[in-house]
């Protein structure tokens, strides 16, 4: 497999309705591998229920159904008889607010290692370590790693659970909105982690702040209501909206 | 002089809620300590009414004497208390897990719809007074344990028995133990969950590693209060437990328990002072043991939440 492939989403007539009302209508988009792609729209649009589709996580709720394909790196994920835990893994989750596991900073950390890897507590304490530097949050919390992880300010927290995300080695990272619960300079590291880390894997970032996404997005969706408006390269959405409603947004018409 | 009666009268008005404010105030101020006050009051009449058998006997031998004779004056509560023990005990060895794992499928696991009906139900089911259990393990359970499951261990048995008592504290305490956790279970946020799902934990792992450990709090208490109703259930117990004040010598043997003793036992002993002094006493110990158990959960509780910052 080629090295571009890894972490590519695509989605085909991709619907899905909370019992009889339809969320998501027909999206066909091709997110590429290894670049920050911003989904953006207005508030109550769909942007979560279509990041959360990507980890087959929806699922959990028993009302909500699914139809068309979701392709990662060339395979249909909603295909039945798939290990759901197996693509979940390929697929971070850093969620609106930061909820760590009821553990200790480590363990947090820990937890998804030990759950796909039986390595020795010297290798596993090693990986930890990594992926809490690896999230720019191990010079604050190394004296204290085995506190309560809710002990940590929400800030850290969010960083902490990045590094949990990033630990079971995933292809993609989901963001749903990771800074909207943040103070700006705790918002400005996770952005900057997710810049940083968009050079290993696949950044889907959901946004509601216009200017974030122009901060950060290589690549933009633009939601409307459930429909895919306009996708293209960041510049081009940003600088040339083809769409008038594109435009209306951007313009801060319509949010 | 009109603006002057206006403000005149809002000031009364601001008076008059003020007033209403602190008679509800001191209202429930006085009721409150009413209540704490029979918390003591009951103690005490205990206290007193049991200093007659501990001024004539002492309470080692109270305690730790096998030597249960009323009519000899011999008040030895030891086989008592083992038994009371040892069927709290079985009742709730059995009663947890099984709670547990059927309050997980009902919060986690079962379809909306089913839970939907379940949860009234087990409601019902919690509120169900005990002689009706009581009565269902009398004429059920009884036969059942007397014809086939103690034939089966080869023991010979009445039915009334400390295995047949411990199996309907059990089915009493299910529903309360299940009502509580479900509750506690549903009002984990569901990004708690997501968090553990999407590193790749399978349900199970999420449920084992992650919620039962956000909830210890809440099982805990659960935990608690059905051993409060195992452990202080009186009628259930005694029409099924067999009345016979011995330690047991097998799961299928008669045995007693405080609460059914101090029952039964009442009408019978309550014209002789000391005898009755005596099953004061027992009532005297009961009350103790909830207390300590209850601040021994307390200390559990606060520990769990404080080791997690829940």
């Amino acid at each position: 497999m080629s090295k571009k492939l890894i972490g590519e989403i695509e989605t085909q007539n991709l619907n899905i309705c909370y019992g009889k009302h339809c969320i998501i209508k027909n999206v066909n988009i091709k997110i590429p591998a290894r670049q920050l792609t911003a989904i953006i729209g207005p508030s109550g649009c769909g942007k979560t229920t279509l990041l959360k589709s990507f980890n087959r996580l929806l699922e959990i709720r028993d009302d909500v159904k699914i139809s068309g394909k979701i392709l990662v790196d060339g395979n249909n994920i909603l295909r039945s008889g798939l290990n759901v835990s197996d693509i979940r893994k390929k697929m971070g989750l850093l969620s609106q607010k930061p909820y760590p596991l009821p553990m200790s900073i480590y363990e947090n950390v820990a937890y998804g290692i030990r759950i796909h890897n039986h390595i020795d507590s010297k290798k596993l304490e090693n990986a930890v370590n990594n992926c809490l530097q690896e999230a720019g949050i191990w010079n604050e919390i190394r004296d204290r790693l085995h506190d309560p992880a809710s002990g940590l300010s929400l800030g850290q927290q969010q960083r902490l659970c990045l590094a949990r995300a990033i630990a079971v080695q995933p292809e993609v990272l989901l963001c749903d909105e990771p800074t909207s619960a943040l103070d700006p300079i705790s918002a400005q590291q996770i952005e900057k982690l997710l810049l940083k880390l968009k050079k290993e894997y696949t950044v889907v970032l959901v946004t509601h702040t216009l200017r974030q996404a122009k901060r950060v997005a290589d690549y933009v969706i633009f939601l409307y209501f459930g429909e895919v408006i306009e996708h293209g390269p960041a510049d081009k959405v940003f600088n040339n909206p083809k769409h008038p409603r594109t435009k209306a947004y951007m313009q801060g018409e319509i949010s | 002089m009109l603006i002057k009666n206006g403000s005149f009268d809002k000031k009364w008005l601001m008076d008059k809620r003020k007033i209403r404010d602190l008679i509800c105030t001191k209202l429930m101020l006085i009721i409150t300590i009413i209540v704490s006050i029979l918390f003591f009051l009951i103690f005490l009449i205990l206290l007193s009414k049991s200093s007659l058998i501990l001024g004539s006997e002492s309470i080692t031998d109270l305690l730790f004497s096998s030597n249960w004779n009323p009519s000899n004056g011999n008040f030895g509560y030891f086989p008592v208390i083992v038994g009371t023990i040892i069927v709290t005990g079985l009742s709730l060895i059995i009663a947890i897990p099984i709670s547990l794992l059927s309050a997980i499928f009902i919060a986690e696991y079962a379809p909306r719809k089913i839970r939907k009906i379940l949860r009234p139900f087990l409601d019902v089911l919690a509120g169900v007074p005990s002689v009706v259990f009581g009565l269902c393990a009398f004429l059920f359970l009884v036969p059942l344990v007397r014809d086939f499951i103690a034939p089966f261990f080869g023991i010979e048995s009445t039915g009334l028995c400390l295995f047949t008592a411990s199996i309907t504290l059990a089915v009493m305490v299910f529903p309360i133990i299940i009502s509580l956790c479900v509750e506690a279970f549903s009002s984990i946020p569901l990004e708690l969950k997501e968090a553990s799902l999407s590193v790749g934990a399978t349900k199970w792992e999420t449920v084992k590693k992650v919620i039962f450990r956000a909830t210890a709090p809440s099982i805990i208490s659960a935990i608690l209060l059905g051993f409060g109703r195992a452990f202080g259930e009186t009628i259930a117990v005694n029409m099924v437990v067999g009345g016979i004040p011995k330690v047991p010598s097998s799961l299928f043997a008669p045995t007693e328990t405080l609460p059914s003793l101090i029952a039964s036992k009442y009408g019978e002993l309550m014209s002789i002072p000391k005898s009755e002094s005596a099953l004061m006493f027992g009532a005297l110990v009961l009350f103790i043991v909830v207390l300590i158990f209850n601040l021994l959960g307390l200390i559990l509780l606060r520990n769990a939440k404080k080791r997690w910052k829940l």
